[in-house]
């Protein structure tokens, strides 16, 4: 195939990619959405088979390669529990980190291959953009690692913080770039080799100060590295698939991460140079008097809410941990039987990654258009009898309100104390991540419900 | 003076990056997980490196070093494409409107 003719089809790879990104507009597009994405794909990879023309014995291993990854990668999607995809998707980032890793490795080894050159002289521009795809694409795979143990909860979710770390993080950039720069004039491997392993490094050093509550920006954040990495590989290899994927997923992240970041009210920076929970905890312990609180059962609650014309149901990370969410739409489906007006709040950073609410509730089989978002239903809870907390704690803090002293001051929150009533559900009367204490708690229309999520919503079913 | 075809592939990107930023912001927030299963699937389009490198060279030595390194990145990005496509399709399905 002639490379005019590879090209335009890349192009046309390209383009369906878009359309992919595109259908996710609306639950109804998507799936026809993820269908251009799959047929993209195919057409991107048949043709590199016809351009490189080569069916000897190797591209029967490259078949057999193929399929041993693509089963793997199919049984892991056929098995996965919805609440895990979190570390799911942080685990499929490194994949993609550690491919661009070895792509890059591959094309420093053998120029030849890729029309970059020669060994030891390869052209400058290539050497340049595959040293930045090889640098990007190990932070992103190590970076990932970190992200996916804490996610699973083999390393502790608390920030990691020593001093002078900030600075350590710095010089080993500027030790990155000045390599970049020394690799250029010499060409020799080994810098090549310090270039990954020094990245690699970066990458641990990056995510480990990060706590557990952040990780929404943290898997946003490297989403978007992982296009950066493709994007600096797709320039290598001067291929148009493969720099429209990586600008699209590059930008797709960094508005993710956005959006995630002014839901905390927190800039960019303040989230990635590290810990809420770390320095924020003195404060909790000194405000933390007693007040009285009022204690509920499940029979209160049933009885509350049944009486109520409308609920308003507020998920969080809780309702994942405690894999309450197929639990609570019976709960619904109960309620709606006796004639109450029910639909879910999501705040913005609920869960560990963008939309980890909505998967779990699509899971539980609730209707996508009972889901509200923050902007959409904040001015419900004022005429909203009963609002049902179950699993959120700071993002329904009034505090953010009121207390300008408070760390979590300007976070946009859920207004539940304004309905009539509220449920929370809470194992205990702990803080949440940011470690500061909810007023709600004290509130004398809020009834504490001191339970498992999901067995106190089975109570509540049983009553009902 | 020719224009030197790095500055094609540096338009395509800086568009792309438009494209993707007006593009992204249309994404429904409840859609934002199989956004990012489906952009980290098509990111795997990097397989297409790794297919050049695993077949260069000659076809006595099939497994050099850098081929080696072609292999491993097929296989990763195999689990990534399959596992990525897959289990945004799973996502999808899930979501369902209210029965009238």
């Amino acid at each position: 195939m002639s490379a005019n003719l590879s090209a335009f089809f890349y192009l046309i790879s390209g383009i369906l990619f878009i359309l992919a990104l595109r259908g996710l507009s609306s639950p109804e597009t998507s799936r026809r959405g993820n269908y251009f994405g799959i047929a993209g794909m195919a057409i991107s990879i048949l043709v590199t088979f016809l351009s490189v023309g080569n069916f000897g014995p190797g591209f029967i291993y490259v078949l057999i390669f193929l399929l041993i990854g693509g089963s793997v990668g199919a049984f892991i999607a056929f098995k996965i529990p919805m609440t895990a995809m979190p570390e799911l998707v942080a685990g499929f980032h490194s994949l993609v980190g550690l491919a661009a890793v070895f792509v890059a490795i591959s094309a420093f080894l053998n120029p030849d291959a890729f029309n970059l050159g020669t060994v030891a002289n390869i052209k400058l521009a290539s050497l340049i953009e595959m040293s930045l795809g090889a640098a990007i694409g190990a932070i992103t795979f190590s970076g990932s690692i970190i992200a996916f143990l804490k996610l699973r909860g083999i390393m502790s979710g608390s920030p990691i913080t020593f001093k002078g770390q900030h600075l350590i993080n710095l010089v080993l950039g500027l030790t990155i770039i000045f390599l970049i720069f020394y690799l250029c004039l010499s060409q020799s491997s080994n810098i090549f080799w310090s270039i990954v392993i020094i990245s690699f490094l970066v990458g641990v050093l990056l995510i480990i100060p990060i706590g557990g509550a952040d990780m929404p920006v943290v898997i946003s954040m490297l989403n978007s590295y992982s296009g950066w990495a493709a994007a600096g590989i797709g320039f290598t290899l001067e291929n148009s698939a493969l720099i429209i994927t990586g600008a699209l997923v590059g930008s797709s992240g960094a508005i993710l991460s956005y959006i995630m970041c002014k839901g905390m009210n927190r800039s960019f920076f303040n989230v990635i140079l590290g810990g809420w929970g770390a320095n924020e905890q003195s404060t909790t312990l000194e405000s933390k008097e007693q007040k009285p609180v009022k204690n509920g059962n499940a029979d209160d609650a049933a009885f509350l809410m049944k009486n109520a014309s409308s609920v308003i149901i507020v998920p969080g990370y809780g309702m994942a941990v405690a894999q309450a969410q197929h639990a609570l739409r019976e709960m619904v489906d109960a309620l709606k039987k006796n004639g109450v007006k029910v639909s879910y709040a999501i705040h913005p950073v609920a869960g560990r990654m963008p939309g980890h609410m909505n998967v779990l509730l699509a899971e539980a089989n609730v209707p996508y258009d009972e889901v509200f978002e923050l902007e959409e239903i904040n001015n419900d809870f004022a005429n909203c009898d009963v609002a049902y907390v179950i699993g959120a704690n700071d993002v329904t803090n009034p505090v953010a309100k009121s207390d300008p002293q408070s760390p979590i001051y300007g976070m946009p929150v859920l207004d539940v104390e304004k309905s009539k009533s509220v449920l929370f559900v809470k194992r205990s009367l702990s803080p949440g991540y940011a470690g500061i204490d909810n007023d709600l708690f004290y509130r004398d229309n809020t009834l504490m419900l001191f339970a498992d999520a999901k067995k106190m919503t089975e109570e509540i079913v049983k009553s009902l | 003076m020719e224009i030197d075809p790095f500055i094609f592939r540096l338009s395509i990107f800086i568009l792309s990056i438009f494209v993707g930023y007006y593009v992204v912001w249309s994404v429904t927030p409840s859609l934002h997980t199989p956004l990012m299963s489906v952009t980290n699937a098509i990111s795997s389009v990097i397989i297409v490196g790794a297919i050049i490198a695993a077949l260069a060279g000659s076809s006595e030595r099939i497994f050099s070093t850098s081929n080696m390194f072609g292999f491993l990145a097929i296989i990763l990005a195999a689990v990534n494409i399959f596992g990525g496509f897959l289990v945004t399709q799973r996502m999808l399905q899930m979501y369902k409107k209210k029965k009238k």
